[in-house]
């Protein structure tokens, strides 16, 4: 059967178009793919009108190398480094998405130090994830480098960490199926703590420099709102999906891991636009702190991995999992279907980047096109991620 | 949560005719599934969102799944003449199974907190019957994701507003996402060929290219 499209259903309450008045020609542009605010390489077909969007297609595919059909050739554990290479300003969220998944199909246990050691390092990661989205976006306002500059020294000293531990700043490749590769040491969580106790300065400190600012909000309030029907419609997660006021987080709704042992509260905006979402980062950040400090405090002896897991020669029973994280930019999903054999017969990602691209035309229609590169960057994407 | 017997049964409640199927899945996960009938899949996706208590509002994850053909062996009982007199025989009777493509969605409300319920659609064959309906008019989610299937996989979904390839280009031919999907192997422009990937270069050189080497 044929579905006809109701309009007037939730994910369709599109903003009414623009259009060009009298004989006026609609200009077209290709935003991208060597535009230098679009995180990568992403191409937006823009058609305007003076300077108002009447059309916005996003095009993707440039960085697409089939990440999926490569897990699905390689054994369980070799697909590991390449979930590094999906959003590589996360890549230790990913490690988790995966490893959970992968526990979920074949029902392994994760030692209570390894789930300690995982919510310090997402948590961590998710610190310097928001940091730098933030001082991106505000590169793409104009105030070239400064905020970017203050986000990338935190980001250093958290990288600085992750180097030592896991042998990479980027790439770290650390977390295994049942638990981690190797075990944080008294000098790194000696390292983490310092790091910790500097961080609420920073967020302090940002803040005092972006939050009121004047410039900040005349370009950010009112831009790019998403109603909550249409966010929870579309899929959106993160900060993305929070920003319109749904209470929805991963971490708080699956309770995976041990984020039940942890207080913490999850922010909402209000509005929708791009300023809640740059609040709701910000404020993010302190929770991430909060967890860290009690993760940190709390943290027991004991084994990071059992030693009975067996890690290569991966053989899961027939059977499929879909395990999700609540990683910095939404939620990062695998999907796995297991034959049996060594290698996963489906591996699937859910990219939360993806998908929170799925309203990008609905939110810049009527907008300016300077207005469209802000409402790009306050999305917060990785094209290793969009297009795997 | 609702189990998948109590939510199968209050589709069926509400749309009797409807196919539905529960797929069981043995793995630690649980994670069972709803394979529906192509007629009924728009109404039955509108009445889980909608359903006050069931309301899946929030469509995370569309993935395509491929099954080949696959043969299955089955012992089967014949009646035999053997040594003059007529008797019951067992024999192995080779039989192939057709492939198919799937498409699955895991499916979360925000309001109850549930998830993930798993429903899966399957096309009639992997060649000219690759018809689905889509659910991009229930969940506008699934936007992207279908496109992405259609793409990879080559599943048609009707009713899709778009249906475009989203990550190959336009004029690529077929869908890589495919098990029996063969690589082309003269992708790679190789400056100074040698040992295979000379001989690879050279299988792809016209006649006249080889004459003027």
């Amino acid at each position: 059967m044929t579905a006809t499209i109701d309009k007037k259903a939730p994910g369709w309450n599109r903003p009414p178009v623009v259009t060009a008045d009298g004989d006026a020609e609609l200009l077209e542009v290709a935003m991208g793919p060597h535009h230098p605010s679009t995180h990568g390489v992403f191409r937006m077909d823009v058609a305007l009108d003076g300077e108002r969007v009447v059309k916005l297609k996003p095009v993707f595919g440039y960085l697409h190398r089939n990440h999926e059909k490569i897990a699905e050739g390689a054994s369980y554990l070799a697909a590991m480094p390449y979930t590094d290479r999906l959003d590589y300003f996360c890549s230790l969220s990913n490690n988790w998405a995966y490893a959970l998944s992968v526990e979920k199909l074949m029902g392994l246990q994760v030692p209570e130090r390894a789930e300690y050691i995982r919510v310090i390092l997402a948590e961590l990661t998710r610190i310097q994830n928001h940091a730098s989205t933030i001082g991106f976006l505000l590169q793409e306002m104009g105030a070239s480098g400064t905020p970017l500059m203050y986000a990338f020294r935190e980001r250093e000293k958290i990288v600085d960490l992750f180097e030592d531990l896991t042998g990479s700043r980027m790439m770290c490749n650390y977390m295994r199926f049942g638990g981690c590769r190797v075990d944080m040491s008294e000098a790194h969580l000696r390292r983490a703590r310092e790091i910790v106790a500097s961080l609420p300065g920073f967020v302090d400190e940002y803040e005092a420099l972006l939050t009121s600012n004047e410039i900040l909000m005349a370009r950010c309030q009112g831009v790019g709102v998403i109603k909550p029907e249409l966010a929870i419609n579309a899929g959106l997660s993160g900060p993305m999906l929070r920003c319109s006021g749904v209470n929805y987080d991963v971490r708080k709704v699956d309770k995976y891991g041990i984020y039940d042992r942890f207080n913490f509260r999850v922010p909402l905006g209000d509005h929708g636009d791009i300023y809640d979402r740059y609040m709701v980062r910000v404020l993010e950040m302190r929770e991430s702190i909060r967890i860290l400090e009690q993760a940190l405090h709390d943290i027991p002896a004991g084994p990071v991995q059992d030693v009975k897991t067996k890690s290569r020669g991966l053989r899961p029973k027939p059977g499929e999992a879909y395990g999700r994280i609540e990683a910095p930019k939404g939620e990062l999903g695998f999907y796995l279907i297991s034959d049996g054999s060594a290698n996963p017969y489906r591996y699937r990602v859910r990219p939360p980047s993806l998908i929170n691209l799925t309203i990008l035309e609905d939110m810049c229609l009527g907008q300016n096109v300077a207005d469209v590169v802000l409402i790009f960057g306050s999305v917060d994407i990785v094209l290793g991620e969009v297009d795997r | 949560m609702k189990t998948v017997e109590e939510i199968q049964a209050a589709i069926l409640a509400a749309f009797p005719a409807a196919e539905v199927a529960i797929e069981l899945n043995s793995s630690p996960s649980a994670q069972h599934s709803l394979r529906l009938g192509h007629a009924h899949a728009v109404a039955i996706a509108t009445f889980l969102r909608d359903d006050a208590a069931l309301q899946f509002d929030y469509c995370s994850n569309v993935t395509g799944v491929d099954w080949l053909d696959r043969e299955v062996s089955e012992k089967v009982k014949v009646k035999k003449i053997v040594d003059g007199a007529e008797q019951e025989v067992e024999e192995t009777v080779k039989r192939t199974v057709p492939g198919y493509l799937e498409a699955v969605y895991h499916l979360f409300s925000t309001v109850h907190r549930t998830g993930p319920l798993v429903i899966r659609m399957k096309t009639a064959n992997r060649v000219d019957q690759v018809a689905m309906p889509s659910l991009v008019p229930v969940w506008r989610s699934c936007e992207f994701q279908e496109r992405e299937v259609f793409d990879l996989y080559g599943i048609q979904f009707t009713g899709h507003p778009d249906l475009r390839r989203l990550l190959m280009w336009d004029e690529f031919k077929d869908h890589p996402m495919r098990r029996d999907y063969v690589e082309p192997d003269d992708y790679e422009y190789e400056p100074t060929p040698h040992d295979h990937v000379q001989a690879r270069a050279d299988a792809h050189k016209t006649a006249a290219e080889k004459g003027a080497a």
